[in-house]
């Protein structure tokens, strides 16, 4: 159990180590350097002036030499300013995050209360009409561009019958008010993974209820509600849970484009400007950020896995 | 009965799936015939006519005219070209690569395998859109395609490589899961036994093995195409106007949401549908070309 845990931890941090690298040449990539966005600040910058810059920022040594240089640096908690929002780059990192889980959560959630039941019990029940609107419905879901969606329940819920308000950050203080705000991207959010969720779960049932202990308990005269809560139910969770572990990982890179089209300046928003505003630092540490969360998720996924299910066993993980 | 035959027939149950199919063929039939249409027309779908500006539906105009005044109906099936086109050459090109990083990983095995997929992992682990973003970013000019980067077609292939960058890993991993399965069969040992080269053994005797999953990750991996498409043009970074994608007609149309409802509403329904088919098409496919071993290959590896 800990040579399987201390393995997955190696191999997690190695692949951190290699994004790491891959990510610093990616925006390396990007157009322009520090010194062309200090030349353009202050157009009296002689040539002189910028290749002493050149020499001071170390821009002229080669590049795997400035990404250990960086590395060295993040190791020890340092990971430099952000240009846009002038502080910190974990400073400017909390509050989106702060708001990108709240959103996310409440999303996830909604998701959750929406895709389980409605996989499970389309899932139960193979070729019923049920699970033929269940279907039908998620193929929906998952087919639509997010702006389209968001717009559509913008018009719907906030133009036609304004109930909500389109925006998602309340001017207004109190928890109420900020809940009011956030009802429509989350419902969009939510409605958008239930879809994902709902599949995964149907999938997962009736995978669950072809096995063969479920026909013996099915023969020895067990109610189908009792097949499903009793024996198929357990077996269903398990990959589900994996998947859902890793989706868990993605919340915290923000869901962009709800973002921008609500207004609310979470995660997402945050690496889009980031990138788009040429902030180095900010955009290497939220990209960065966003993989290890992924590969956090993707080692307790292992876990649950195995806690879970009795027949994987860690050292079979391991080898896999 | 064949292969093929029986293939056909398992697809035929599938109600959904010969739906999709259906429309699929229609939208694409639709969209070659942009050329024609305009021909009969006596149209240019790019030309502005600010005079018509939201014109509405009429018969020279039968889905009526947009802010500039050129005729929706033709761009949109300018833009479904567009759109359709990428989408297919974006997910052969993931396949294509997956395929062959599949192969090499399961058929050596070792540290190869080790090494590929620990890369698979990472590509994954990366998240979405945020990649898409800092990949549509990276200034051609840095890696020396700065001249190419002026031509006109540079935005449509740009989607293309960024897409096949991070698609990829998904047909990898199903190649290779099945590959595994396949390399330890009998007709495998055989032609090794007798002296096949490995590239030959991969080629004519796994290959054809894995091409069921294959066929159905391509297809559905067209529907996230177009989807990312349109998230790309949301953000300014997709194809770029004036050339017509369903996605820069979406974005662009939604700023007229007020003067022109069904600007959004056309783009938007094209995307819808052409993924929903996609999506059910690759569904059926599934049941027909592969009922069990891709579920299986795809939670086998790693």
């Amino acid at each position: 159990m800990m040579r399987f845990l201390a393995s997955r931890l190696a191999q997690s941090l190695l692949v951190l180590a290699m994004m790491s690298v891959a990510i610093y040449g990616l925006i390396g990539l990007m157009p322009g350097d520090p010194i062309d966005l200090a030349l353009s600040a202050d157009p009296r910058l002689t040539a002189a002036d910028i290749a002493r810059l050149r020499l001071l920022y170390g821009l002229d040594e080669p590049w795997l030499q400035r990404y250990l240089a960086w590395a060295l640096q993040a190791m020890r908690g340092e990971f430099g300013y952000s240009r846009l929002f002038a502080q910190p780059v974990t400073d400017a990192l909390a509050e989106p995050l702060r708001r990108t889980l709240l959103l996310m959560g409440g999303s996830f959630a909604v998701a959750l209360l929406i895709g389980l039941p409605a996989g499970m019990a389309a899932g139960a029940r193979p070729h019923s009409r049920l699970d033929y609107a269940v279907n039908l419905v998620c193929f929906a879901g998952v087919a639509m561009p997010v702006f389209w969606l968001a717009l559509l329940l913008i018009l719907l819920f906030a133009v036609h019958w304004p109930i909500f308000p389109a925006s998602a950050v309340a001017l207004e203080p109190g928890l109420a008010a900020q809940l009011r705000h956030l009802a429509l991207p989350v419902l969009t959010l939510g409605l958008l993974q239930a879809g994902g969720i709902t599949r995964y779960m149907r999938a997962a049932m009736r995978e669950a209820l072809a096995a063969d202990h479920i026909r013996t308990a099915r023969a020895k005269g067990l109610s189908d509600a009792g097949v499903v809560r009793r024996h198929a139910l357990r077996n269903a969770m398990i990959p589900v849970i994996s998947i859902l572990a890793l989706d868990v990982g993605g919340l915290f890179s923000g869901a962009l484009i709800i973002e921008m089209m609500f207004g609310y300046p979470g995660m997402g928003k945050l690496l889009f400007d980031a990138v788009m505003g040429n902030d180095y630092n900010l955009a290497l540490v939220a990209l960065l950020f966003g993989t290890g969360v992924t590969l956090a998720a993707n080692l307790t996924a292992d876990i649950a896995y195995a806690a879970v299910d009795p027949r994987v066993s860690f050292s079979h993980l391991s080898d896999a | 009965m064949g292969t093929a035959a029986r293939a056909w027939q398992r697809f035929r149950q599938h109600r959904f799936g010969l739906l999709g199919l259906v429309v699929l063929a229609v939208l694409v039939a639709a969209c070659l015939s942009a050329g024609w249409l305009a021909a009969v027309l006596g149209i240019d779908p790019n030309a502005v006519d600010l005079f018509g500006q939201y014109g509405a539906p009429s018969g020279s105009h039968p889905l009526g005219q947009d802010d500039l005044g050129r005729d929706v109906l033709l761009r949109l099936l300018a833009g479904g070209q567009v759109s359709l086109s990428v989408a297919l050459v974006a997910a052969v090109a993931a396949a294509s690569i997956g395929t062959v990083v599949g192969l090499a990983a399961g058929y050596t095995g070792g540290w190869l395998d080790a090494l590929l997929m620990r890369l698979v992992d990472s590509v994954i682990a990366l998240p979405l859109l945020p990649l898409l973003i800092v990949l549509a970013a990276i200034d051609p000019a840095k890696l020396g395609f700065g001249a190419w980067a002026e031509e006109q077609s540079f935005g449509l292939i740009r989607i293309v490589i960024i897409v096949a960058a991070v698609g990829w890993t998904t047909p990898a991993r199903l190649v290779r899961g099945a590959t595994l399965a396949a390399r330890e069969q009998g007709y495998v040992l055989a032609a090794r036994a007798l002296g096949v080269a490995p590239v030959v053994v991969a080629i004519r005797h796994i290959l054809p093995n894995v091409s069921g999953p294959l066929i159905v990750a391509t297809t559905l991996a067209m529907g996230q195409v177009i989807l990312f498409e349109s998230a790309l043009s949301f953000l300014g970074l997709g194809i770029q106007p004036p050339t017509p994608s369903w996605g820069n007609m979406l974005t662009g149309a939604q700023e007229l949401i007020w003067q022109a409802p069904m600007l959004a509403v056309y783009p938007g329904l094209a995307i819808f549908l052409t993924v929903v088919s996609v999506n059910f098409l690759g569904d059926a496919l599934q049941d027909a070309l592969a009922p069990r071993s891709s579920e299986r290959a795809d939670r086998g590896s790693t």
